[in-house]
């Protein structure tokens, strides 16, 4: 997932737009199935990144407890998800 | 009946260094994969707070977006981009390796079933890009 098609969007959102190479008014997200594109796309790798965080950080042995650790990790990626669904809904 | 736990005591607890991903390569590389991660998730935040700017109409939207060309953004996404990109190509090698494609009797070599996925990521790649330039307003 985040493999196949994060590079692309951050080339087009993060380079691209920033520097006026592609001009964006951003009326494309309004539409429900770009929505629902978007949402796959934003909430997936927040789990990824949660466990990829929480288990490098046991990992490198710094002496962080476990379960508060956990907690942050997934519980932010829950939190993201909601949040993504949320802005979504909203625009 | 509940399994019996051993003594805490006497289970063995190898004792690791907060530094031990420095010692190697591989290590070192490893970690920064696992890096990558962090900045994908950045990266999706801050996109998340752009289309939140719709909310408050396509200038805002457009003045966001023009705020990204500063150039602590421009280096944020550049690194981004590179970590997501090595983050896809050592899951392309990774997936051949775990999933070994098998045609008839001869298996197909991993470097093989690299290159397939790196295609068809660029071709995806592409197919975003087009549609995106196709759509936008």
């Amino acid at each position: 997932m985040a493999a196949f098609l994060v590079p692309i969007h951050i080339f087009i959102f993060g380079l691209a737009v920033p520097f006026g190479w592609i001009t964006d008014s951003g009326a494309l997200y309004r539409h429900w199935l770009v929505k629902l594109y978007l949402f796959v796309l934003i909430s997936l790798p927040l789990y990824h990144w949660a466990h990829r965080f929480y288990f490098t950080l046991n990992d490198m042995r710094l002496g962080i407890p476990r379960e508060p650790l956990a907690l942050l990790c997934y519980g932010g990626a829950v939190a993201g998800t909601v949040v993504t669904a949320w802005v979504l809904l909203l625009v | 009946m509940s399994a019996v736990r051993p003594d805490k005591s006497k289970l063995y607890y190898p004792k690791m260094p907060a530094t031990w991903w420095l010692r190697k390569p591989s290590y070192f590389l490893f970690m920064l994969r696992e890096l990558s991660s962090v900045f994908i998730a950045i990266f999706l935040i801050v996109f998340l707070i752009q289309i939140y700017q719709l909310t408050r109409g396509p200038e805002a939207y457009v003045a966001f977006a023009q705020g990204l060309s500063s150039s602590g953004w421009v280096i944020f996404h550049l690194v981004a981009l590179a970590f997501a990109i090595y983050h896809s190509i050592t899951w392309f090698q990774s997936t051949a390796v775990v999933l070994p494609l098998r045609l008839g009797e001869r298996a197909i070599p991993p470097g093989v079933v690299t290159a397939l996925h790196i295609g068809a990521w660029i071709a995806i790649s592409l197919a975003i890009l087009i549609l995106f330039l196709a759509l936008r307003g």
